[in-house]
């Protein structure tokens, strides 16, 4: 099964939940751990790997042969990013806004175009227990987090349970986190910031017909969480889970230390997150 | 005129109570939420829109489906998946993973393939009792957030050059990548609002590295810094050894979330030793701006 842990808002509770959720599973269950999170990834301090593998990420940007150019500008008007630009007997290749997509390198009629690596980040892997884990790191100053991510769920084995820690927001990086997912789990906190992006989180899981379910995380927090329940009575989202606002989380989980670590009360409430999960599925 | 960012790594440190109490502190500021992914400042500024323009950006490939013959040329080009083979044989589009390339358009024999213009979202300017306000939602699964964030900014500064104010404060996103990128080049200064956790230490240190990287002068503020002290001192010593201001150092307090859920920015809510830091932290952040 591959589950998937969002939120929208940053900062409500992610990782916490993914970190958690599989260190609940690990003694019954073979867990895959994945932090799509390749700009901040975090899991790792939690679940503390032994990293094993690391291999470098590259895409592919145009590289030109300036003795078979002949300054045709087919590439520049091919490109739809505008990666390349002709100017007078040379061109210039923005490899920031490279998509790699090879429509330069496929249509130059001169076949002067060929495409090497730009390096965009490392993938590491390893064991955290019995948990196999996998993480991401983007380059600082690289813009495009997608293509890593994309080459981090290539080791997804989905014969196992998969846990994915998804970065915030709703934009392209979640989607490509999201993808193959059969389950999408939601935190979020009964604020207002947590309620409206919840909502798009929301909106982004039923576009992609993943289904969802709901844990509130902080959930005493202002005037509790009744509306993010109407909210999900409304949408006929479940709601999985409630974690009450409590300083002694926060300040555990600054301690880099885990809520089934810290209070092991939790642990039945993690597995029987998972079973409730299961039998929605099934 | 100067544009200050309020930039952390991670999410939820609280760049956007620092930035709505900033609308308030600051006398002759426009106000932009560059975090177009999941734009929270309005519910704190509840702006009046004035003005609301539609965002189109990105292309996205459609196959007329009658006039595809099936030849499946353009299948094993496309480098993001987003092209597959129905019963029929005929080729079709997953929207979702299509980045809008054109290469299979290019290519396809039979020019059956449109590439069409996509409605990315919409922005608006708003009026706020603090100043205008530029803020967007960027569509749910929508790409192009960078070019969103560069287009509210655009705005902001030709709203502050007619009205003659002289800052843009700017709420920003988390992480490190396009958007964010797309927020901090040019400005003048980066807020980074950090909390005393190995998460929240770590990922300053990478957005750090990102402001570095375009040059970008930081300030660091410790959200919630008796949370822990001991970490909080350890972000302290890392930014003197990078000679990093720490210009705040804010403690824990019950009352920012009711503030949030009251929808009313934190400085305007209570007072107390909290909000008079934070106002100390804007005269010293004013302060490194001139």
């Amino acid at each position: 099964m591959i589950i998937s842990i969002a939120s929208g808002k940053g900062g409500t509770g992610k990782t916490t939940i993914a970190v958690n959720l599989a260190l609940a599973l690990q003694p019954n269950h073979a867990v895959q751990f994945l932090d799509c999170d390749v700009e901040e990834p975090n899991a790792h301090f939690f679940l503390k790997p032994r990293i094993e593998e690391s291999r470098e990420v590259f895409t592919p940007i145009p590289e030109i042969d300036e003795n078979l150019c002949n300054y045709c500008r087919k590439c520049a008007e091919v490109c739809a990013y505008n990666a390349l630009a002709v100017v007078k007997g040379a061109v210039l290749v923005f490899s920031e806004l490279c998509h790699g997509c090879g429509a330069c390198s496929l249509l130059c009629p001169e076949k002067a175009i060929r495409e090497v690596g730009n390096r965009i980040g490392v993938i590491e892997s390893g064991r955290a227990g019995d948990i196999r884990f996998i993480h991401g790191w983007l380059d600082i100053g690289q813009a495009m987090s997608p293509p890593l991510i994309r080459a981090l769920k290539k080791e997804m084995d989905p014969s196992l349970n998969v846990i994915i820690d998804v970065p915030p927001g709703t934009s392209c990086p979640v989607i490509e986190s999201l993808k193959r997912s059969e389950f999408c789990l939601l935190v979020t906190e009964p604020t207002p910031f947590g309620r409206h992006d919840l909502e798009l989180a929301a909106g982004a899981a039923k576009e992609m017909k993943i289904p969802c379910g709901v844990v509130i995380n902080r959930a005493s927090l202002g005037n509790g969480d009744g509306e993010v329940r109407d909210f999900c009575a409304r949408e006929g989202i479940p709601v999985l889970m409630t974690i009450p606002f409590d300083r002694k989380i926060a300040e555990a989980y600054s301690r880099g230390q885990t809520i089934v670590e810290a209070f092991p009360v939790y642990r039945s409430a993690f597995l029987s997150l998972f079973e409730n999960i299961k039998k929605l599925l099934s | 005129m100067k544009q200050i960012v309020v930039i952390s790594g991670k999410g939820g440190t609280g760049k956007t109570v620092m930035s709505a109490c900033f609308a308030v502190l600051a006398r002759n500021a426009v106000l932009a939420d560059v975090d177009v992914d999941a734009s929270n400042l309005h519910l704190l500024l509840r702006p009046e829109i004035q003005e609301r323009h539609i965002f189109r950006s990105g292309l996205k490939a459609r196959i007329d489906a009658k006039k595809c013959t099936g030849c499946g040329l353009c299948l094993p080009h496309c480098r993001f998946n987003a092209l597959y083979e129905d019963k029929e044989g005929k080729a079709v589009v997953e929207a979702l993973s299509c980045e809008g390339c054109g290469l299979c358009y290019h290519i396809c024999p039979e020019k059956v393939i449109e590439m069409e213009t996509q409605i990315a979202g919409e922005w608006y300017i708003s009026k706020t009792k603090y100043g205008p306000f530029v803020h967007a939602r960027l569509g749910i699964a929508e790409e192009n957030s960078g070019k969103l964030v560069t287009e509210v900014r655009k705005k902001a500064r030709e709203l502050a050059a007619t009205e003659a104010r002289d800052l843009v404060i700017m709420d920003g996103a988390p992480g490190i990548g396009c958007p964010v990128i797309a927020s901090l080049t040019g400005t003048d200064l980066a807020l980074i609002v950090t909390e005393p956790t190995p998460s929240g230490r770590h990922d300053m240190e990478r957005i750090v590295g990102l402001a570095r990287y375009f040059k970008i002068r930081v300030a660091c503020c410790i959200n919630k810094f008796d949370l822990n002290l001991e970490n909080s001192e350890q972000i302290e010593k890392w930014c003197r050894e990078q000679s990093i201001p720490v210009t705040g150092k804010i403690a824990f307090d019950a009352a920012v979330p009711e503030s949030v859920v009251r929808g009313v920015p934190y400085v305007e809510y209570t007072s107390n030793s909290s909000v008079d830091e934070i106002r100390r932290m804007w005269s010293s952040l004013l302060e490194l701006i001139t």
